[in-house]
């Protein structure tokens, strides 16, 4: 366990900028394990960017990279993503 | 979601490293206890830090309240806690999160789990149900390092009653006569201090990072349900 780690509550600002819509109670598929959660209770590093893993398996699901004036976020891990519209 | 400018109304020492910071937010638009707001600073050459801090007050017209530990090696933490005034500016942006949050309509029982400033949310969930006139079975323990380190000591003494029960830990030094817990949270004090599994309380944890994976997993192996353990975590540092 690292010290250092958050959760998705501390990305829901930057998530709900680029979503309009709030994220932390969006569900998650991990595409390694096939586990669901909610987006609040991924797990949160903060480096360079931002990495969201996967709480069972630790896949890397969401990075988060942001310069300013733009961000970049990939969902590598990230089978389905559900969202209440 | 915009940034606003939010201006100090006042600043309120808790404990000796630990500022409540009220603001005055212009179009606050309300808040849900347990959400969170950003909060931007800019330096005289542009370089800008945010932070994520959970909102402390209930929801009160275009007043919001921020609960700040002051961290020593902290970029953002100190000015908040030593460097505002009343009248000064800062950004802010918000309210934001929807998963670790708790509305009085979602009734109980209720676990709350603070370590150190991690008490900061649920004192929001806390202030909420007694806004509400709720009685609803609720349960707060709460770790800190020493009686002198418990953030809202007063206001939770006034509270409790009525279906709160406050409990305290206190891991590091104790007044003398002490006769409450004096170690870290183990299964065992969750066990005595209820409610049990079988009643599926609603349980919010919130703490430093160590803090809060313990007393997950302990919470789980107790048999509470894992949807109904929601965590928020906030790093290294804090009370434990």
């Amino acid at each position: 366990m690292d010290a250092l780690m958050l959760d998705g509550n501390a990305v829901a600002g930057i998530l709900q900028e680029v979503f309009a819509v709030e994220m932390t109670t969006a569900i998650g598929t991990c595409n390694r394990c096939g586990g669901t959660d909610r987006v609040g209770a991924l797990h949160v590093f903060r480096g360079a960017g931002i990495v969201m893993r996967c709480p069972h398996c630790d896949n890397a699901l969401v990075t988060i990279v942001e310069d300013g004036t733009r961000v970049w976020i990939g969902f590598a891990g990230v089978r389905t993503l559900q969202v209440t519209v | 979601m915009n940034w606003r400018v939010a201006e100090v109304v006042n600043v309120v020492p808790e404990t000796p490293r630990v500022k409540t910071v009220a603001f005055d937010v212009p179009g606050w638009p309300g808040h849900r206890a347990g959400q969170h707001v950003d909060v931007r600073l800019t330096a005289e050459d542009g370089y800008q830090a945010q932070r994520s801090y959970s909102i402390a007050s209930v929801p009160d017209g275009t007043r919001v309240e921020l609960t700040v530990e002051r961290l020593e090696d902290g970029e953002v933490s100190p000015y908040l806690t030593d460097g505002l005034r009343p009248g000064d500016r800062i950004e802010l942006r918000g309210p934001v999160g929807g998963y670790f949050v708790w509305e009085p309509s979602q009734g109980g029982p209720l676990l709350l789990v603070a370590g150190g400033s991690g008490v900061v949310p649920l004192m929001a969930m806390i202030r909420a149900r007694a806004v509400a006139g709720s009685d609803i079975d609720a349960r707060l323990l709460f770790s800190s390092r020493s009686w002198e380190e418990v953030i809202y000591r007063g206001e939770l003494e006034r509270l409790g009653g009525g279906g709160l029960t406050v409990v305290h830990t206190l891991t590091r030094s104790q007044p003398p006569g002490w006769a409450g817990y004096a170690r870290r949270v183990d299964a065992e004090m969750l066990v005595e201090v209820g409610p049990s599994p079988s009643r599926l309380p609603g349980v919010y944890v919130c703490g430093p990072t160590p803090f809060v994976e313990a007393v997950a997993e302990a919470l789980v192996e107790l048999g509470h349900e894992p949807h109904r353990v929601r965590t928020e975590r906030f790093g290294p540092t804090g009370g434990e």
